[in-house]
């Protein structure tokens, strides 16, 4: 469907957003909220940043005013998609108590909001191609079995996906070298491309599914002319070209087997909190733990999920102690599992280069240099 | 988000994805030990509740106290007696120490089974060395169970178990009652004999030099403290078992046992689905890993 190329300009943004609203999406986007950019409910274009630009390196992310009339250069926002589709926190077992027995009540339906009557049909605008890189990977944990959990399977179902294609890239962003963007591949319904060398922004898109098409087709965009096509593209490519971080990833698996008893560890466990901000703005990392809860008379009560961080000592208990109980170890499975194992698990890496995890970690350790630094390749992860 | 909803809104029938427990009922507790106890349940009457007691020598189930909490357990009864759910426990934590504490009548929470199997099928044929330690004689004992009920398809049935002391001694009954059948080795070390022990005190390993059995026709099953797995499946292979013949249990945290909680990983492993039963070719260098 890539031959199908259209020119949206403003007017076509506003219709796209209200159609998807008219069809019975609860349209979310990108907005600034405080310091930072985040998801919330989006009803017309101004809501979008606008000449908002952001500036991360390790230990740090700011919003910065740009000159242009860009609304997508503020790269990955600290949340990602997982806050909606695996939601922080979830009951998924309701019951009541019966004189020594129990038995299970029914709950709402499987995706349902508490109290709510059906799974939300979301429509997403605006997601960065990393964070559709982390959509696919999130699938593979949760759908491809032995199991489907139910609750994000529903979300997930009815989500409508713009994605845009970065023609900005942070400092952080590692995403060429992970193959994961800055140009969406697959997945997507609409990919759109946005053009700044015109004020207001135009952008170029592009179809990825049938229910994409109708949408073009239904806010009546005219095609796109080849020039804006290339020109759209190069910007894309550029936002590529200026990535210095990279992970040389296909080595993980063999990289981490024989760097398992690397001094690395140690010295970066010696910096590393413990604090689980890395596996928190992940847009990957899905583990959860489960807590219980009872009404105070007993009478009912259940279990719920709660994002949960393998940075946690608790992780691993097992009568007796807990298996990884140094922080070394478990910032060892961290990036081994974001790098290596996952590939073995789920035949991708676990990573998508959108460099969340170096920005929001208070003590600034960078996945790519410590990667580096294990594979022997380089002084770092930025290293030419 | 808030989470709990005490009173449904809509009238949907309740889940049964493989994230519910389903009420079972107790139908009997039996002390094994001072700190160790075998639960029987009903099947769940719930509908797919008979599916619950299909199992296969080795799997597990998640057992679920209302209120209290969930843990995986390995189901330690008969293959062939789907009317009943076998499970022996040994109470160390709040969720265990509840769960021995139920009466009969009571119900508990099951989910699965889930996880791989004992290497029943590839064992036909050859002769079978069970391993075990501690509680690890509980995944096992459905293993034994299936030999002795289709005793001509083995050869010989070994069978070491080491307990820390005397009163920590499983099943001990069955213990003598097995090594008394023809062609079965039924052999018991402890770590701390005291004045009135009269057998064997040492290490499981310590037993390897009584076992009559062919190494090349073996298969080992391991079930135990990890130290303990880790040097006999050293031994066992020093002792010319094919690493594809020996096979382990193990265990690590779990929430879910469907692959989405991300507790069991061990390396590129997911405990609850690529094992708990692995075999020494693919597990053996994780074992030697510390904190993996
Ligand atoms: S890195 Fe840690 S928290 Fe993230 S998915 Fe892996 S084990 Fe879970
Ligand atoms: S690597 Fe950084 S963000 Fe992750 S746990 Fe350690 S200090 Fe926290």
């Amino acid at each position: 469907m890539r031959d199908k190329a259209w020119r949206l300009g403003p007017e076509h943004f506003g219709r796209l957003i209200s159609v998807l609203a008219e069809q019975g999406y609860e349209v979310l986007g990108p907005q600034v909220d405080g310091p930072a950019v985040r998801w919330g409910p989006l009803t017309g274009p101004d809501e979008l940043p606008q000449g908002i630009g952001a500036e991360t390196s390790p230990g740090h992310y700011r919003l910065k005013q740009r000159s242009g009339p860009e609304r997508f250069a503020w790269g990955p926002s600290p949340d990602s998609l997982k806050r909606w589709l695996h939601v922080p926190e979830e009951c998924f077992v309701h019951a009541a108590q019966d004189n020594g027995a129990f038995h299970i009540l029914p709950g709402e339906q499987p995706g349902a909001p508490p109290g709510g009557a059906a799974p939300p049909k979301f429509a997403f605008i605006g997601m960065r191609p990393c964070d559709l890189a982390a959509l696919v990977r999130l699938d593979a944990v949760f759908l491809k079995g032995p199991y489907v959990e139910e609750h994000y399977s529903a979300r997930r179902r009815e989500a409508f996906l713009v994605v845009v294609n970065c023609t900005a890239s942070l400092d952080t962003c590692f995403c060429a070298s992970m193959e994961c963007g800055p140009g969406a591949r697959t997945g997507y319904d609409v990919a759109l491309t946005e053009h700044t060398a015109e004020e207001p922004a135009a952008y170029l898109a592009e179809a990825g599914s049938a229910r994409g098409v109708a949408l073009i087709e239904a806010i009546t965009a005219p095609r796109a002319e080849p020039g804006f096509i290339a020109e759209c593209r190069e910007a894309c490519k550029q936002a590529a070209a200026v990535q210095r971080r990279r992970v040389d990833w296909r080595t993980a698996p063999a990289v981490m087997l024989r760097s398992f008893e690397h001094p690395r560890w140690e010295q970066t466990a010696r910096r590393c909190l413990a604090c689980g901000n890395c596996t928190l703005t992940c847009p990957t990392c899905f583990c959860v733990n489960t807590i219980e809860h009872t009404a105070i008379d007993g009478s009912t009560g259940g279990r719920s999920r709660v994002w949960d961080s393998c940075f946690t000592q608790n992780f691993t208990y097992i009568h007796g102690g807990s298996v990884r109980t140094s922080v070394k170890s478990r910032y060892r499975q961290w990036l081994g599992h974001k790098l290596a194992w996952w590939q073995q698990q789920f035949g991708t890496a676990g990573c998508t280069g959108c460099g969340r995890c170096i920005a929001w970690c208070p003590a600034g350790i960078d996945i790519s240099e410590e990667f580096a630094a294990l594979a022997g390749t380089a002084q770092g992860g930025t290293g030419a | 988000m808030t989470t709990h909803q005490s009173t449904p809104v809509s009238p949907v029938p309740a889940s049964s994805g493989p994230m519910t427990p389903l009420p079972a009922r107790l139908i009997s507790v039996e002390k094994e030990t001072h700190d160790t106890y075998t639960l029987t349940l009903e099947p769940p009457s719930a509908p797919g509740g008979e599916l619950a007691s299909r199992f296969r020598p080795g799997q597990f189930s998640m057992l679920y106290d209302y209120g209290v909490g969930e843990l995986p357990i390995s189901i330690s009864g008969d293959p062939e007696r789907p009317e009943q759910l076998v499970y022996t426990i040994r109470s160390v934590g709040p969720v265990t120490t509840s769960l021995v504490t139920r009466a009969p009548g009571d119900a508990i929470g099951v989910r699965g089974p889930f996880g791989t199997p004992w290497p029943m099928t590839e064992a036909r044929g050859k002769s079978v060395l069970i391993v075990a330690g501690g509680i690890g004689l509980a995944p096992l004992r459905p293993a034994i169970y299936h030999i002795l009920r289709h005793r001509g398809d083995y050869n010989r049935l070994v069978i070491l178990y080491g307990a820390r002391s005397p009163r920590d001694i499983l099943f001990k009954k069955e213990l003598s009652a097995w090594g008394l059948l023809p062609d079965t080795q039924s052999l018991i070390t402890v770590d701390y004999g005291g004045v009135s022990w009269r057998g064997h005190v040492g290490v499981v390993t310590t037993l390897f030099k009584s076992i009559r059995a062919q190494p090349a026709e073996t298969y080992a099953l391991l079930c135990g403290p990890e130290v303990m797995m880790r040097f006999a499946l050293r031994e066992l292979q020093i002792r010319g078992l094919p690493k594809n013949q020996i096979f382990l249990s193990m265990e690590r945290n779990m929430k879910c046992a469907a692959g989405f909680c991300g507790h069991c990983q061990l390396g590129p492993f997911f405990v609850c689905k690529d094992g708990p039963v692995f075999s020494c070719a693919a597990i053996e260098p994780w074992m030697d890993l510390y904190e993996a």
